[in-house]
């Protein structure tokens, strides 16, 4: 083979094709796990869910008080928390990206750190907080001379869900503000809107993606924390505790199936609306 | 720009809210160095709480590394060949596996972990080995790094790199192990940090497939929360701060952003 040919075949990339089927071999490993330790098991998880107790786990869901209940205040504290996250995080990100000033760095990094602590220590922290011998009880029983003890109830979950929520949104707000246009503020400054016009006409609109795709990504984190939940064993019956619950005490398995493949569709649906938005899914912790 | 009243308001409100994320910290910290936390830091501080936790619960941190370690070598050897191979193919073969492979993200780790019990929960030497757990792990973990590495391998033109050795004569694996590899060494190394953060912290999935031999690091920090006094639960959280810091400090140097020539 000539010089010639071999560059022309080059070009063409037939030298460099020849050896493509090599690229198979490469992904054998990851094909046998996904298969074999994630595809399997779900589907596993499926057949259980419709087959045992007579195919009908899905209908005792939507109508066995205590499924229902489950889910829909599961349901309610996530978008609660999803809305109180988006519009801390919004002020936070915004500020942080606008302006700089000493020690920015070290509030960023701050922010970020809790990103990736388990379930069980927010747990923890939220008693540290708002436990009996917590920080707000010390605070109340100075103030009025009342502790104040809110981890062992719903506002405790509330709390722990808004410590792992929020430096999740603040990071992509961040993102997303830094991409901001600051021509348009600057043009619509000279045209005289006001502080509010701006924030709602121009800065708003652009961080909507972000602000969507976070939220999603937050509300999917919420509705699936169990280390939390588990930590401060509150009196609210959050999905991952009812799974935990059918699962261990009642020996069901079907159901506890069932309620995780709900649980799990309505995860993967929030984070396939981040996809779609151009967020990273970085549904992890809780 | 001028620092008016706003600039204030909004300092206050993002100080709060640092404040809101460290003080638990700080708190549990000092809780897990003092002698008596009811009474206060006057009682003194003392390590007295953090070697009972070793004591005890020593067994938990040494699996938790070993899991997490070994988690990350085979994420690594399978995770990094994969990428490239989703960077290179475009078939509907390889975006139906690039969903797959992203699922376990989307997947609360109690469904996983309900599924691997369902299906492998009878055969009771892998249930009761640490190997079940590490499963987990492995198919929790292996998305982040996929991504991690895929995310670099997009951001360059790998085609023309390895077109470049190829003409040079390289074969596949030479070009493979000396083109890709280097090329996309910043995406190994912040996967490598990420799979060894989550993996120490994973608790979600950890909790259903742990048995009475086989618990590591989170499980026995609700184990502890559950049944201990404070300051050991304290000082037992201290401990995985300790293990999960250096990572995150890791992470964040390496994602800083490259500063811009003056």
């Amino acid at each position: 083979m000539s010089y010639k040919e071999l560059n022309v075949k080059i070009l063409c990339g037939e030298v460099y094709m020849k050896q493509n089927r090599q690229h198979y071999l490469l992904i054998i490993p990851a094909v046998i796990l996904c298969f074999v330790f994630f595809l399997l098991p779900m589907m596993k998880l499926l057949w259980l869910s419709l087959t045992e107790q007579q195919g009908m786990s899905y209908w005792y869901i939507l109508t066995k008080p205590i499924y229902l209940r489950s889910l829909l205040s599961t349901l309610l504290l996530s978008l609660v928390v999803t809305a109180a996250s988006l519009i801390i995080a919004t002020v936070v990100g915004l500020f942080l990206t606008r302006y700089e000033f000493k020690g920015k760095p070290v509030l960023v990094a701050m922010l970020s750190f809790p990103l990736v602590f388990p379930g069980v220590v927010i747990g923890f922290f939220v008693i540290m907080l708002a436990g009996r011998q917590g920080l707000f009880a010390e605070l109340g029983l100075a103030l009025v001379g009342d502790r104040w003890t809110l981890a062992y109830s719903i506002s405790g979950l509330f709390i722990g869900y808004l410590y792992f929520s929020i430096p999740r949104v603040v990071l992509t707000v961040m993102g997303a503000a830094e991409k901001l246009d600051y021509n348009l503020i600057e043009a619509g400054r000279s045209l005289g809107a006001n502080r509010w016009q701006l924030l709602r006409d121009i800065t708003l609109p652009a961080l909507t993606p972000g602000l969507i795709s976070s939220g999603s990504i937050c509300f999917a984190t919420s509705m699936g924390a169990f280390g939390t939940a588990f930590t401060l064993a509150t009196n609210l019956n959050v999905l991952p505790m009812t799974i935990y619950t059918e699962f261990t005490l009642n020996a069901n398995f079907a159901m506890a199936a069932a309620l995780s493949l709900i649980l799990g569709f309505i995860t993967w649906l929030c984070l396939a609306i981040a996809r779609r938005q151009g967020g990273s899914s970085l549904g992890m912790g809780g | 720009m001028k620092k008016g009243v706003y600039f204030y308001l909004q300092l206050t409100f993002t100080l709060v809210v640092c404040a809101f994320l460290i003080v638990p910290i700080f708190m549990s910290i000092t809780a897990g160095l003092t002698n008596n936390y009811f009474i206060g830091i006057k009682s003194g501080f003392t390590f007295r709480w953090v070697i009972q936790v070793w004591s005890l619960y020593s067994d938990t941190i040494w699996l938790t590394m070993k899991i997490a370690l070994v988690t990350t070598v085979i994420n690594v050897c399978v995770g990094v060949p994969c990428a490239y191979y989703l960077a290179r193919t475009r078939t509907k073969f390889s975006a139906f596996l690039d969903e797959c492979l992203t699922l376990p993200i989307a997947i609360p780790g109690m469904a996983i972990a309900l599924g691997l019990i369902s299906v492998y929960g009878g055969i009771s030497d892998f249930r009761m080995s640490w190997l079940f757990i590490l499963v987990g792990h492995v198919i929790f973990t292996l998305p982040f790094m996929v991504k991690s590495v895929l995310a670099v391998l997009q951001s360059i033109n790998i085609r023309l790199l390895e077109e470049g050795a190829a003409s040079l004569g390289a074969s596949f694996w030479q070009r493979f192990f000396h083109v890709i590899v280097p090329n996309c060494k910043t995406g190994i190394v912040s996967g490598i940090l990420m799979t060894l953060t989550l993996s120490a912290g994973e608790f979600n999935l950890t909790w259903m497939l742990h048995t009475p031999i086989t618990k590591t690091l989170p499980v026995g920090l609700a184990d502890s929360y559950a049944s201990m006094r404070l300051e050991v639960s304290s000082a037992y959280t201290l401990i995985f701060l300790g293990m999960i810091l250096p990572l995150l400090v890791a992470a964040q140097w390496l994602n800083r952003k490259p500063k811009p020539r003056a």
